[in-house]
């Protein structure tokens, strides 16, 4: 597969006093065609990474090259690369039909040409009907697609999208994510999509890097990072996460043996070389509530949640430590615990995750 | 509870027209009073040592572009009035187009440095306000008369032999009404400037325009109001420049201010002198028209 963008040891220090490591050293592939997803809290410097490759800031050190070729040298407008900007940064003195055509001008292609390109870009993202509009016209979801259209129509080799779907209401995003994903594989374009909405990066990706402070925590596809997070800040980040102590017994390169809090052992996935005390990570849809003294850990129920769909169960170790548990409900399900009881908790070999410190 | 309301607002107008009153007196006495004298005055015949003689005439408006041979009483185009006027116009606009060539740039400059940088610029534009107009025409003629700054280092380098005449030209006028209302055009623009959101520029690039592309698709439309504000703010006051010709052009490249003035002064024709007033009037607020409707059309055309 060819490679799309190869960042080598990529590094952005803002001068100042004290300069800002925006970027630590960054080394990433990107595949061509591929949906990839920056995912990280604000400040992690996925934007910067974004800007980077767009071209509007130049790296300290490093490379970056796209499809084999440097791109350092390359001022933005001389690279097939288009960026869907967060706030959209649609052209408020052009109509919906001329900030679309506005990419294409530039590139000299002709009228002929630009006005059939316009037509199906606009066609695309369903917005032929308010092609005369001004973009201060229409609403947050339309100027989105607009913005879409606009980055789309000179057919980059990349898209770049700066956390577009931030300002839209939760209905619209949903509808929007589904509907990124569906261009994407349409167009055979490579988004590289920024974000610090989990969900968002689980749902569209083909593969996620979570980012913090400048640097790369962990590169996989979505059930990679939800199912094996590498450390701590990766579990943490996405979606809710069980952290248990442990001590090692013996491990191989898959699997690893480990004694809980609680005297009982298990085995978990992941980290070969880990010796001594280690933290494991648990999702709280893989854990089981069982009589006391029937699980690997027991303690006591303290609150139990409804959710419609689920119910969360939280419970105090006897460690003292917190645990959260969810289970799925259905409508046979009886109510066979109650706050205050004693109880025990399992999970199977293999669901917990040992994290790398 | 009717004619409590009634009251009430009958109150509220009395003491709307009490508020306004500073700003009508103003109105009435300094702006259209003064106003009215002088179109008033340009009807009547001049006296013998300045002032007015109370007698109906319209020989001064008549002389405002128009003269009679002292000989054979012929009638003529005012050839003196004529030129003055052309070079009034000529200079003005090429005042403005001057200050906005130089103006944008700098404008553009500070609004691109750091917000804390930019204070510092602003300051350095708007310090030679601070001083006298006369002082800083002065300063401007030191610079460039003959055996001024430019020449002598010039011919004390051994560049030129004899020094270059730059003052008493049309061109020394330029310099000098560039120099003096240069802040008026970089101040409106710069507030424009200021506003425009620098995403935009990016987005630009982004979409493959070259730097020239970007100035002139994407900056240039959106700080036109600035651009409009600067023209208007220069043109005008070069229109009536006085003290500017005066100095610089050294009484013979006048300009319609001198001429004004010297209706008022030496000539003793006090109505010429009103009819000039009310003429540069009317070609201010011509060419002000003319530049808010072009400009104004070309919004309609892109709104």
């Amino acid at each position: 597969m060819t490679k799309a963008i190869t960042a080598q040891s990529l590094r952005k220090v803002y001068p100042g006093n004290p300069p800002v490591e925006a970027l630590a050293s960054i080394d990433v592939e990107i595949q061509d065609n591929e949906f990839f997803t920056l995912l990280g809290p604000s400040g992690c410097g996925k934007t910067t990474l974004l800007r980077l490759i767009a071209g509007f800031e130049h790296p300290t050190s490093g490379k970056l090259d796209m499809f084999g070729e440097s791109l350092l040298d390359a001022p933005p407008y001389k690279r097939p690369i288009n960026t869907v900007f967060q706030n959209y940064a649609l052209f408020p003195h052009m109509t919906v039909s001329e900030n679309i055509a506005f990419g294409l001008q530039m590139l000299g292609t002709p009228k002929a040409s630009v006005k059939a390109t316009v037509g199906e870009m606009m066609e695309l993202v369903q917005m032929s009907h308010l092609a005369d509009r001004q973009t201060g016209q229409i609403s947050g979801g339309q100027q989105q697609r607009v913005a879409l259209a606009r980055a789309l129509a000179p057919r980059p080799k990349i898209l770049l999208l700066d956390e577009p779907l931030s300002a839209l209401d939760f209905k619209l995003r949903k509808q929007m994510q589904l509907e990124l994903k569906r261009l994407q594989t349409e167009t055979g374009i490579t988004f590289i999509f920024v974000t610090h909405d989990q969900e968002e990066a689980l749902t569209m990706s083909d593969r996620i890097a979570v980012m913090s402070n400048g640097a790369i925590r962990q590169i996989g596809r979505p059930r990679e990072i939800y199912d094996r997070p590498a450390d701590r800040f990766v579990a943490d980040f996405i979606g809710d996460t069980n952290f248990l102590p442990a001590e090692v017994i013996s491990n191989n390169a898959e699997v690893t043996r480990l004694r809980l809090s609680s005297g009982q052992e298990v085995e978990a996935h992941g980290s070969g070389s880990a010796q001594g005390k280690v933290t494991l990570a648990l999702r709280p849809e893989h854990a089981e509530l069982t009589a006391d003294g029937a699980g690997l850990l027991s303690g006591t129920l303290r609150e139990v949640v409804y959710f419609g769909t689920d119910t969360h169960f939280h419970v105090t170790l006897d460690d003292r430590s917190d645990f959260v548990l969810r289970r799925q409900n259905s409508p046979t399900d009886g109510n066979d615990f109650a706050t205050g009881d004693r109880v025990g908790l399992t999970f199977p070999a293999g669901a917990a995750q040992v994290l790398r410190d | 509870m009717a004619e409590l309301s009634n009251t009430i607002s009958q109150r509220a107008a009395r003491n709307r027209w009490l508020l306004l009153t500073p700003a009508l007196i103003i109105l009435i006495f300094a702006a259209s009073g003064p106003l009215l004298i002088t179109l008033f005055y340009s009807f009547l015949t001049p006296g013998d040592y300045g002032g007015v003689e109370w007698e109906f005439s319209t020989d001064a408006w008549f002389g405002v572009l128009m003269q009679r041979d002292i000989f054979d009483d012929t009638l003529g185009w005012s050839d003196a009035h004529l030129s003055i006027l052309w070079r009034s116009v000529k200079l003005s606009v090429l005042t403005t187009i001057a200050c906005l060539f130089f103006g944008f740039p700098t404008a553009y400059f500070i609004a691109t440095r750091p917000k804390k940088q930019r204070e510092f610029w602003m300051l350095l534009i708007i310090i030679p306000f601070w001083t006298n107009l006369l002082i800083r025409t002065f300063a401007i003629l030191e610079l460039i008369r003959n055996e001024g700054t430019i020449n002598s280092v010039l011919m004390g380098l051994g560049i030129i032999d004899e020094p270059i005449q730059m003052l008493f030209t049309e061109f020394s006028i330029i310099l000098g009404m560039v120099y003096v209302y240069l802040p008026l055009m970089v101040l409106p623009i710069y507030a424009s400037l200021e506003r425009l959101d620098f995403r935009l520029v990016e987005a630009g690039y982004d979409l493959y325009a070259t730097r020239f592309n970007v100035l002139r698709r994407v900056i240039l439309p959106l700080v036109k109001p600035g651009v409009i504000a600067g023209s208007i703010l220069v043109l005008v006051p070069s229109l009536g420049a006085y003290v500017t010709p005066r100095v610089m052009g050294g009484g013979n490249q006048l300009m319609l201010g001198n001429l004004i003035e010297l209706q008022f002064g030496q000539g003793r024709n006090w109505p010429l002198g009103a009819a000039l007033s009310i003429t540069l009037l009317a070609i201010v607020m011509v060419a002000l028209l003319a530049y808010v409707r072009a400009a104004g059309n070309e919004e309609v055309k892109h709104g």
